[in-house]
């Protein structure tokens, strides 16, 4: 599966599951890009339909829908939307 | 997957502006923005042969999306609710900067996925008469023995369209 690494500050596990298409994904991307932290990513659009349920599955761990973007922080916290101020809390609280 | 030249997506974007606004409604005024979904409504119409919302994952067949080809069935009440669709593309006259600042939640549940699924227009008309049609994405009301072709008022094809009841 085609997860994407993304070099930055190592602060703890950031996961982000998004679409290739979607502009709130985009713009989550570039905050976390500003913030300069070490995150995964993955594209869930451009999976085969047997990795889309994989993910599906990993998901729904997580949140009842599946939406995009939704970012998994050091497998605890979900923050299911771009919600920016909510995202940088977060992370600059781990020390981003 | 095809590259879209910007030349190609400038000329989809004021095609598709030119036709919201003659339609009452708005297309997001963050130019750039709204460049980048159009391509992404492009790139989806050439992946998938209909324009998925760039916003939202396919269920893998144009029935099971019905309700998620841009102008989705939510845009409206996104746009009553939030000033905005879910994507922003369209926005609502008194949009305020907050309001497309972020996501908002995610109207659409699995079950009205699924009803999307159901084939609407195989219903037959039981209580006789004319049958009542509607149009998902802008409330368009006809009476005639089918949908039509096409929206008359928004545009949508005819498998956006729903029997109407009063009950």
């Amino acid at each position: 599966m085609e997860i994407r690494e993304v070099e930055g500050k190592d602060i703890g596990s950031i996961m982000l599951y998004a679409l290739s298409t979607c502009p709130w994904c985009k713009k989550t991307k570039a905050l976390l890009n500003s913030l300069n932290v070490k995150y995964s990513y993955v594209d869930v659009d451009l999976l085969s339909k047997d990795e889309e349920m994989e993910i599906e599955e990993e998901l729904s761990h997580w949140t009842t829908q599946m939406a995009f973007p939704t970012l998994i922080i050091n497998n605890e916290t979900v923050i299911v939307g771009f919600r920016e101020q909510d995202i940088r809390r977060t992370l600059e609280s781990m020390g981003a | 997957m095809r590259q879209f030249t910007v030349e190609e997506i400038r000329q989809y974007y004021e095609d598709l502006k030119a036709k919201t606004e003659k339609s009452g409604y708005r297309l997001n005024p963050d130019e750039e923005y709204t460049l980048g979904i159009v391509e992404s409504l492009l790139t989806n119409e050439e992946r998938y042969g209909y324009q998925l919302c760039p916003c939202r994952l396919t269920s893998g067949s144009r029935q099971a999306d019905l309700d998620i080809i841009c102008p989705c069935d939510y845009r409206d009440l996104d746009l009553a609710e939030y000033g905005r669709c879910y994507c922003a593309l369209y926005v609502s006259k008194d949009v305020t900067l907050e309001q497309l600042s972020g996501s908002i939640p995610e109207r659409r549940n699995k079950k009205q996925q699924q009803e999307s699924e159901k084939p609407q227009q195989e219903a037959q008309n039981a209580e006789g008469g004319i049958p009542v049609w509607r149009c998902r994405v802008c409330g368009y009301l006809c009476a005639r023995p089918n949908p039509p072709e096409v929206c008359p008022i928004c545009g949508a094809s005819k498998d956006r369209f729903e029997r109407f009841s009063l009950k």
